[in-house]
């Protein structure tokens, strides 16, 4: 087991989650970020789905790496994520309708997912099978927990309810407390992740712009 | 004709892709340091999605819906191909964008200057395969529908990238906490252009 997971694969696991994660630093894949997060379930759905097809996809591109003409690679690369992002989604047709429908055009939208051509093009195209699996992992789960935080922020104050489950008792509507509608609306989604960067950054000073 | 004007100006403003969508939020955040570029930008995005959404409407319309294959034949009646409209639709444009790389170069030197090293990074861009899927959703009744669905969210993709190239121009000047600095300023921005922009959202039109 050791051999298995080095001192490198490990930083190639674990940077993503905070130093190196693909949201606030490399500033990739914000588009679905931001759009399926007003509810926490349609958001844990895409984390996984977008970590599956990211692992599987670098697997698919570092194995093929040396084969692949240098010209025609973005095509190639599109053509394997796009192949596994429709087996996703039928599955999640299949097993998951409702959530599905939420997620709507954003499912397909994986395939243009700046974090699979970046992740594709910085690291698959240049290292092995497993470590480019495990690359793709650490960055699913970077991206995933960003969306599952503001989602859970979204929810609970715009909605009053976690996974669809109220939390906020009846007591504190009674006493004048109300829902923040404005958390549920698109710009908010924005702000949060803006907070997000805001903490990460004034934890880790190097990350700061100039 | 009315649709058609109706649909144009709904795409630029009601259901923006930036701002009601978050589509090509990529390079729509990496592009807009400055508006000469974001500008270029912003046009070629206009002009891809206007060559690559009418002909993904017609691959829709004509090979991929269920039941669009009866063209050729009644076996081929009941046939529904849908699921193939991801790989379909992504290898369109992915052929479309390098076919017009090649065909600017090849004949407008100085537009291929301000638009070519644009081009490549355009067959990623959200927008243009969100385009293509919201048609797949929402049936337009004819291609003049679509294609004025095209234009209008590309422009109102290009309006989105200039004014927030403008304004992030400007910010240069100004004192801003040291670590919302570059990134998370321009989240806030963003966020602010695009709660201007929900006024729009009551607009009756057509």
């Amino acid at each position: 087991m050791s051999k298995l997971i080095s001192d490198k694969t490990k930083q190639v696991f674990l940077g993503p989650l905070s130093k190196n994660n693909p949201i606030t630093v490399q500033v990739l894949g914000i588009c679905s970020a931001l759009a399926v997060t007003a509810k926490l379930m349609p958001a844990l759905v895409m984390g996984i789905s977008v970590t599956i097809i990211v692992a599987f996809s670098n697997v698919i591109i570092s194995l093929l790496r040396n084969t692949i003409p240098n010209r025609i690679r973005i095509i190639v690369q599109l053509v394997v994520v796009a192949a596994l992002v429709t087996i996703v989604s039928e599955i999640l047709k299949a097993f998951a309708y409702d959530v599905s429908v939420q997620l709507s055009v954003y499912i397909g939208l994986i395939i243009t997912n700046c974090i699979l051509m970046g992740r594709l093009e910085a690291f698959a195209m240049g290292n092995k099978p497993w470590e480019s699996f495990i690359d793709g992992l650490g960055n699913g789960f970077g991206y995933a927990w960003i969306l599952v935080v503001v989602a859970f922020f979204r929810e609970l104050l715009g909605s009053g309810s976690i996974l669809g489950f109220k939390i906020i008792p009846k007591s504190f509507y009674d006493a004048g407390y109300s829902n923040n509608g404005l958390m549920i609306l698109p710009p908010m989604a924005l702000i949060l992740v803006a907070c997000i960067i805001w903490v990460h950054r004034s934890r880790n000073k190097e990350l700061q712009e100039k | 004709m009315e649709n058609i004007a109706s649909i144009f100006v709904k795409s630029i403003f009601v259901d923006n892709m930036i701002f009601a969508y978050f589509l090509g939020m990529c390079s729509y955040l990496a592009v807009s340091k400055k508006v000469s570029t974001s500008l270029g930008l912003g046009v070629a995005v206009v002009f891809v999605l206007g060559i690559t959404l009418p002909v993904n409407y017609l691959l829709q319309n004509y090979v991929l819906k269920e039941g669009a294959l009866a063209w050729l034949g009644d076996s081929f009646k009941d046939l529904d191909l849908s699921y193939l409209s991801f790989i379909l639709f992504i290898a369109v444009i992915a052929a479309i964008v390098q076919l017009v790389e090649m065909i600017v170069e090849k004949f407008s030197p100085s537009l291929y200057a301000s638009l070519g090293i644009f081009l490549p990074l355009i067959a990623v861009n959200c927008a243009i395969m969100g385009g293509s899927l919201f048609m797949q959703q929402r049936q337009f009744a004819n291609i003049g529908e679509a294609t004025s669905y095209a234009l209008g969210s590309g422009v109102g993709w290009l309006l989105a990238i200039v004014g927030l190239a403008a304004i992030r121009e400007k910010m240069e000047y100004s004192d801003v906490p040291a670590p919302l600095k570059g990134l998370g300023i321009t989240f806030i921005t963003v966020a602010l252009m695009g709660i201007a922009f929900m006024s729009f959202s009551g607009l009756k039109i057509g």
